[in-house]
Parts: C-alpha cells; sequence; structure tokens
C-alpha cells in the first residue's frame, strides 16, 4: 500500500501532461467579446469629416453594420483598407471608429486612400473602443437591425475572412 | 562566421553532453574508475563549449552583425553598448543559451567543489546534469537556434529591443533568477543519484544543503529584482501582480523553501527522506514548467515570449521524460520506512513538517490558480482568468500561519520541547508584538484590523527570534565568547527570518498606507500630495542615442526646505516608435515619491500621477536578507570540514 502512494505524483504528472498537451492547441488570446449579444454601448460621437456633426448609438437600429475599428498609426489598417473600399463598391454598410488618432490625419488618409465608411466616428479619446473592449486595431464587429453586436473580428479583414465568417454573417442579418 | 563558430561549439556541446550523459553512468554501473573520471572533464568541456557559444553571440550583438536573425530583432545599432550586452537575454533563444550556460557552469562547479564526493556518487550526479544538458541543447539547436542568419538580404539596422527592457533590471534579472532556477538542478541531480544507488543517508542531504541553499537564495534576489524592475519600470507603482510568469518563478520558491528546511531535518534526523526526495525533484521541475509555461504560449502573460507550439510541444516532451522517469524512479526506489511516533508536536521535526505542508499547500494552490484559465478552457468552461483577489485571499491567511510558526523555530528542540522553553523564550516577544501593534501604527498613520495583525505578526516574528539570538549570545564567558559560539548558519537562519518580519511589514504596510493622485500640473504651479508639495517648475526635451523624450522638472519640497528634484520622462524610442513612461523615484526607508507623467493637456500642462508608496523598500530589503541569511549559512564552515570525510568511506565502497 505504502508503495502505491508513491506512485501518487506519477499519477498527478500524467494528468498535468495531458492538460499542457491540449493546452498547447488551445489559443488563450482569442478572447470572445463580452458584448458579443450586448447592444452597442452609448456613445456620442463627432464625426472625422465634421466636428459639428454628432452621432450617437441610435444610428444602428434598422440597418445591419459593419463597425470597423482604424487609426492612421495602425499599419495592418493600411492592409485592410482596399478590401473595405471594394466591400463599399459592393453595398456593404460600413460604420469606421477612428481610434485615437488626430482628426486631419485621418482625413486625410481618407482623402489619399479613397472612404469606403457611411462615416467614421471621431473617436479621440478611446473611449468608445474601450467599451467595445478592443484590444488594438484592426476589430471590425458585426451589428445586426436592432443595433446589438453579433460578432467580434480581430485583425485584418481579407477576402478569405470575409468569404468564410463575416459575409455569411453579414447576409444572414440582412435577411433576419 | 563567428555565428558560425558559436553554432559549432554548441553542436560540439551536444555531443559532449550526451558523452556526460552516457560514460559516468556507464562508469558507475560497471565499476569502472576512467569512465567515472570522465565525467569531470567532459562537464568541463561543455561549459567551456557553451561559454564559447555564448561568446560569440555576445560578440554579434556589440558587433552590431544584423545577419543573425535574433540580433536584427533585439538589438539596434544606436542602442548603448551595456543594452547591446544585456539585449543577448532579452528574447527567447539568447536567454535559453543564457539558461544552458548557467546549466554548463552549474554543473561545472559540482566538479570544481565536490571533489571530496565519492567517485561514483559524482559521476552519477554530473551524468544526471548531463542528461539535462541534453535537453535543453537540443532545445535550443532544433527549435530556437540564436545563431540563424537573415540571408541574403539582412536588414540595415536591427528593430531594436524592446524599450521596457533596456534597463539595468533587465541586465540583472535574468542572469540571477537563472542561476537560480537553473541551481536546482544540481539538488535533483543529487537525489536522483541518490535514488539510483539507494544511499539516501545524512551525508546525501549534506551534500545536498548548500547547492539547494545557494540556488534558492539565488532565486530569492531573483525574483526580487524582477518585482523591484517591474515597480519602477513598468510604471503601475505595484511590485508584485500575480502574473503567470511570475508565479512560475515564485513556484519552485515556495517548493525550494520547503526543500532547503526539509533537507535540515533529513540531515540532522534521518527523517523525511522520502518526502525530500520528493521535493527536490518538485523543486527542478517547477522550474521546468515554468520554462514551459513561460516559452509555449499556453498563459497570456504580460512578459511571455513570443509563442511556438513546436517550443511547447519540445519543452512539454522534455519536461515528460525527466519528470517521468524522475517519479517512477521514485515510486521504486523511495524509501517506505514509517517514521512515526519518533518526535512529537512540540518538536523542531514537527515544526518543519507544518513549513513544509503550508508552503505546499500555497505551491498548489497558486499552481492551480496560475493554471486555471487553460485547466477551464481545456474542459471547455470558458474563458477565465484569475486575479489577484483569488492568490492575496489563499497566499495571506497561510502565510500569516507560517509567520506565526516561524518564531518559535530558534526556540524549539528536536524530537520534543518541553512547554516551559515556549513559554519562558516566548512570553517577551509576545507581551513586545502585542505592545508594537498597538503602538506602531499610531506612529505610521492610522488604524486597520489588517495593519494591527501585521504589525503583530511582524513583531512576534522578529522579537522572538532576535530573542533567541540574544539569550544563546549570553554566555556564561561573556558576550564575545557567545558570539563566538554561534555558527553561521545560525545567524544565517536569525537573519533569514527577520527577513521575513521586515518583508511583511513592506507588503502590508505599502498595501495600506500608500497613496495615489492623478492631477493636472501646469508651469509654475505647486501641488500638495501626501503632505509634502511639488511644483513643476520646467518642461524640456532630452535625446538619448536611441530615443527622444519630454522631461518633467519637478522640484519635491516641504514648504520653503526643498528636498529634491525629480526628472519624470515620456520617451518615444525612434526603431519601434514605442512610447515609454520613465517614473522618477525618490526612495527612502519609510517612503517612496514616485512620479509617472501622464498625457500632455497643452504646452505647459502635463497629467501626472504622483505616488506615496509607503515602506516599499522593506520587501525587497526583507528578501534581500533572507538571500543574504541563505549566503551565510552556505559559507558555513562545517560544509567544507566535513566534506572531506566521505572520500574515504567512498574509496571503501569503490
Amino acid at each position: 500500500m505504502s508503495r502505491l502512494k508513491l506512485f501518487l505524483p506519477l499519477g498527478i504528472l500524467g494528468l498535468l501532461l495531458a492538460l499542457f498537451y491540449v493546452g498547447l492547441k488551445l489559443d488563450p488570446s482569442a478572447m470572445p467579446s463580452v458584448l458579443v449579444g450586448k447592444p452597442v454601448p452609448d456613445f456620442r460621437l463627432s464625426l472625422v469629416r465634421d466636428e459639428q456633426a454628432y452621432v450617437n448609438q441610435d444610428y444602428f437600429k434598422d440597418k445591419v453594420s459593419l463597425l470597423n475599428i482604424w487609426a492612421t498609426w495602425c499599419y495592418a489598417c493600411r492592409i485592410e483598407h482596399p478590401y473595405f473600399n471594394k466591400l463599399a463598391d459592393e453595398g456593404i454598410h460600413i460604420v469606421g471608429v477612428n481610434y485615437k488618432d488626430e482628426r486631419e490625419a485621418a482625413q486625410k488618409w481618407l482623402r489619399d486612400l479613397h472612404d469606403p465608411y457611411v462615416f467614421s466616428l471621431y473617436d479621440q479619446s478611446g473611449r468608445l473602443g474601450l467599451d467595445l473592449g478592443v484590444t488594438g486595431a484592426p476589430e471590425t464587429y458585426l451589428v445586426d437591425k436592432q443595433g446589438i453586436i453579433r460578432y467580434r473580428h480581430i485583425g485584418v479583414v481579407d477576402t478569405n475572412v470575409w468569404e468564410s465568417t463575416l459575409g455569411p454573417q453579414y447576409q444572414a442579418l440582412l435577411t433576419e | 562566421m563567428v555565428p558560425e563558430l558559436g553554432h559549432l561549439a554548441l553542436l560540439l556541446a551536444l555531443v559532449l553532453s550526451a558523452a556526460l550523459f552516457v560514460l559516468p553512468l556507464l562508469g558507475a554501473w560497471r565499476g569502472n574508475l576512467p569512465l567515472m573520471l570522465a565525467g569531470r572533464s567532459l562537464a568541463s568541456g561543455v561549459f567551456l563549449l557553451v561559454l564559447l557559444a555564448f561568446a560569440c553571440l555576445w560578440w554579434a550583438f556589440v558587433k552590431d552583425d544584423f545577419t543573425v536573425a535574433y540580433v536584427a530583432n533585439h538589438s539596434n545599432s544606436l542602442m548603448p553598448v551595456y543594452y547591446k550586452i544585456s539585449a543577448i537575454w532579452g528574447g527567447h533563444e539568447g536567454s535559453l543559451l543564457l539558461w544552458i550556460l548557467m546549466l554548463s557552469g552549474w554543473t561545472f562547479a559540482v566538479v570544481l567543489f565536490s571533489r571530496s564526493l565519492p567517485v561514483d556518487m559524482q559521476a552519477r550526479v554530473l551524468s544526471v546534469l548531463g542528461f539535462v544538458a541534453v535537453g535543453f541543447l537540443s532545445f535550443i539547436l532544433f527549435t530556437s537556434n540564436p545563431f540563424d542568419r537573415i540571408l541574403p538580404i539582412a536588414p540595415q539596422d536591427g528593430a531594436d529591443l524592446n524599450p521596457l527592457l533596456q534597463d539595468i533590471g533587465l541586465i540583472l534579472h535574468p542572469p540571477v533568477l537563472y542561476m537560480g532556477y537553473v541551481g536546482f538542478s544540481v539538488v535533483f541531480a543529487f537525489a536522483i543519484a541518490a535514488l539510483l544507488t539507494g544511499r539516501l543517508d545524512a551525508a546525501w542531504s549534506r551534500w545536498s544543503r548548500p547547492w539547494a541553499i545557494m540556488a534558492w537564495a539565488f532565486l530569492t534576489v531573483g525574483i526580487a529584482i524582477g518585482s523591484w524592475w517591474a515597480y519602477y519600470e513598468l510604471g503601475w507603482g505595484g511590485w508584485w501582480f500575480w502574473d503567470p510568469v511570475e508565479n512560475a518563478s515564485f513556484l519552485p520558491w515556495l517548493v525550494g523553501t520547503a526543500l532547503i528546511h526539509s533537507l535540515a531535518v533529513t540531515e540532522k534526523r534521518g527523517l523525511f527522506k522520502s518526502w525530500t526526495i520528493l521535493l527536490a525533484i518538485f523543486t527542478f521541475s517547477l522550474s521546468l514548467l515554468g520554462t514551459f509555461l513561460v516559452r509555449s504560449g499556453v498563459l497570456t502573460s504580460v512578459h511571455a515570449f513570443a509563442n511556438d507550439p513546436a517550443r511547447g510541444l519540445f519543452i512539454l516532451l522534455f519536461l515528460a521524460v525527466v519528470v517521468g522517469l524522475s517519479l517512477t524512479l521514485y515510486a521504486f526506489r523511495a524509501p517506505v520506512v514509517n517514521h512515526a511516533q519518533r518526535f512529537n508536536l512540540s518538536s523542531r521535526e514537527a515544526l518543519l513538517l507544518s513549513n513544509n505542508i503550508l508552503l505546499v499547500i500555497i505551491m498548489v494552490t497558486v499552481l492551480l490558480g496560475t493554471l486555471f484559465p487553460l485547466i477551464a478552457d481545456a474542459l471547455k468552461l470558458g474563458k477565465y482568468s484569475v486575479g489577484p483577489p483569488f492568490f492575496n485571499i489563499v497566499f495571506i491567511p497561510f502565510m500569516a500561519l507560517i509567520c506565526l510558526l516561524v518564531a518559535l523555530a530558534p526556540t524549539s528542540r528536536w524530537k520534543q520541547t518541553q512547554g516551559k522553553i515556549y513559554r519562558r523564550a516566548l512570553s517577551l516577544p509576545f507581551v513586545a508584538s502585542v505592545l508594537a501593534a498597538a503602538i506602531v501604527p499610531y506612529l505610521a498613520g492610522g488604524y486597520s484590523w489588517q495593519i494591527v495583525v501585521a504589525t503583530f505578526i511582524a513583531g512576534w516574528v522578529a522579537f522572538a527570534t532576535l530573542g533567541d539570538c540574544l539569550g544563546k549570545m549570553r554566555h556564561r564567558d561573556g558576550w564575545r565568547r557567545g558570539l563566538r559560539q554561534l555558527s553561521l548558519s545560525y545567524y544565517g537562519m536569525i537573519i533569514a527570518h527577520v527577513g521575513i518580519a521586515v518583508m511583511v511589514i513592506g507588503v502590508c504596510y505599502s498595501s495600506h498606507y500608500s497613496d495615489e493622485r492623478m492631477l493636472r500640473m501646469n508651469v509654475g504651479q505647486t501641488v500638495e500630495v501626501a503632505g509634502l508639495d511639488f511644483t513643476l517648475q520646467e518642461l524640456r526635451e532630452v535625446e538619448g542615442s536611441n530615443y527622444r523624450g519630454d522631461e518633467a522638472v519637478i522640484l519635491m519640497h516641504r514648504g520653503e526646505r526643498e528636498l529634491r528634484t525629480l526628472l519624470p520622462q515620456k520617451r518615444q524610442y525612434f526603431a519601434s516608435g514605442q512610447i515609454m513612461t520613465e517614473v522618477a523615484i525618490s526612495p527612502g526607508l519609510t517612503r517612496d515619491i514616485y512620479i509617472a507623467m501622464g498625457e500632455e493637456i497643452a504646452a505647459d500642462s502635463w497629467s501626472m500621477r504622483i505616488h506615496y508608496n509607503a515602506f516599499v523598500r522593506w520587501i525587497w530589503l526583507g528578501a534581500l536578507m533572507m538571500a543574504g541569511g541563505g549566503v551565510l549559512a552556505v559559507i558555513d564552515k562545517r560544509y567544507r570540514k566535513r566534506r572531506k570525510q566521505p572520500t574515504e568511506v567512498a574509496d571503501v565502497k569503490a
């Protein structure tokens, strides 16, 4: 019996090893947004193109939108930008959130690279980003007709991402 | 050419390590003296080769050889030369090389300092260390070679070292920490060698003890430096965050602390042998586990290395082989003698046993807390993170219990301690600490039950420990005689235990009396925080070799009396564009003033964070006292004196 007890540490090790083996295949940073299933947080922000014009969360009612977090300091945003231009040409409804940025730089960016957004919210303090739980730019949220966030994508949106996840869900929400 | 030389040196070191694993073990098994002795020269050879490889990487950094991928990713031509050197261990590959250097260094130290060990014992110890070296050398060579080149098109300049790491803290923290981590591999090797031979005697624990204490002292200092670095460099004002990587270094420390105490019982009383062996295996396993957690990306952490599942898998396999084999060996070979009834509850053995149990309970809870996000994720229970409240709730009560018992330690006797001995030795310290708990909080800045309890505990530990020391010095032939008759290792224990009291004060007072204010400061304006006045005199631009920044000149004064000028900075590093907050600290024994620049509000106005951190230095002072006590115990001459004897015993046995 007492000899058997000495095998206990070995058994615990076996359990731990199994756990770690499974753990290797998991991605600890793949955080589902706490806001999925919840409404877009309250905000009142001016637009990048016009500091007199304000928009709040009620805008998202009765339409399906993509909410794209971008910034001029974000290199990956420059990479995904042409694809958003293409989506906008296809009639996809995209709202931008210009995150922790300078208004003039953002305006210049939209002039130079073409503006795919219906409008871009000017979130200089990053408050809306904070409320959304943004981990970094770019991020893209899918908002349904009730103004509820249905999906969050972290990182660049490209053909692959659009066709595999975002696109089908967007189409499905349109008919909902 | 030089990087290729380094690569070659590592390859040769791998070959020699394999020989170091096989030959001495074979020799010990067959009783072949030349094979056993070969271990010494092989271990020296491995050390020299790894040193050469390390020097080659050093050269590549100092000479800005950006064709080497690791250098290009972690250095920059503009960086000051001392950071170029410390950048060697600023990333995964190089820090792994540092780890291996430490391992081969400790192995070499076994060759140097254990000449008096029985030849077969030394052969087995070196062989186990050779096996560990084979694992790590294969790891670095097959998954994380620091000498890989970027060819044909090398970058013009390096990507720069993360500015957080460009700091004296990073120059010191990893080498000292690794000395501790890796040092436990020697104790592990002793344990395995003892299991192989079945000679689990007092001699074995006497050989292991100095190594264990030395490794533990290094680990203590290493963790303290890491905490100090986090305090002033991260700019959050905290000194411990229960981050998985911090926990990874804390777990072996907890078990290591249990181990050095358990070794004392095994040496002096021949008890707890299986337990001690198990602790030695655990301590090293937890060092390996820490490596796995930090380098595989299974947990998120502020300072995890770049994730790579291939690396994670390799360490996991290595962990499985090393720990699996040793625990199997343990299960078959550990002695199962029942020692019950040979000491009673009042004895020193019982105290040390409870120390062990409490420390292991703390270790298990910290381990569970650290792994819980992973467990929950693996069992599909959802995503969780375990925060400081959990750790504090389990850690603080158990630690308080340990502290209460620590006070009894020096007074206690082996086998059994009579109640009246405790009563005589501890009544005065008890009264003194009650008084301290009543008075000191009043002087320090206000009462709360936590402060009163903490003051009592710290006083209890300190007074009881020092009281015992004074009592033992009071020799019949006068103080001097008394002072000299006590051994260094006794003083070591006294200092280390008083260090605990110092740390308790630091931890509790800093968390209760500290204050933090976020405010706007305009040039010429004076603000008051914690009874001190701060005047922003000037804002100016500063330029370093690889960054540019803003600096605030803040005069700290009390009314008219000028105390100090503080210069916090906000830096932007050229290569990465990263913004860094350099805090300015006015350190003091009872309080630190700590200023961090926030955001620029207007041309002559910044938001500033001013912290008043009470007694925070005591935390690291306590840690240094613990480590210092450990060093005193190691240099105690009884280890040197007695180590001469076993040679003859061994010759007889061989």
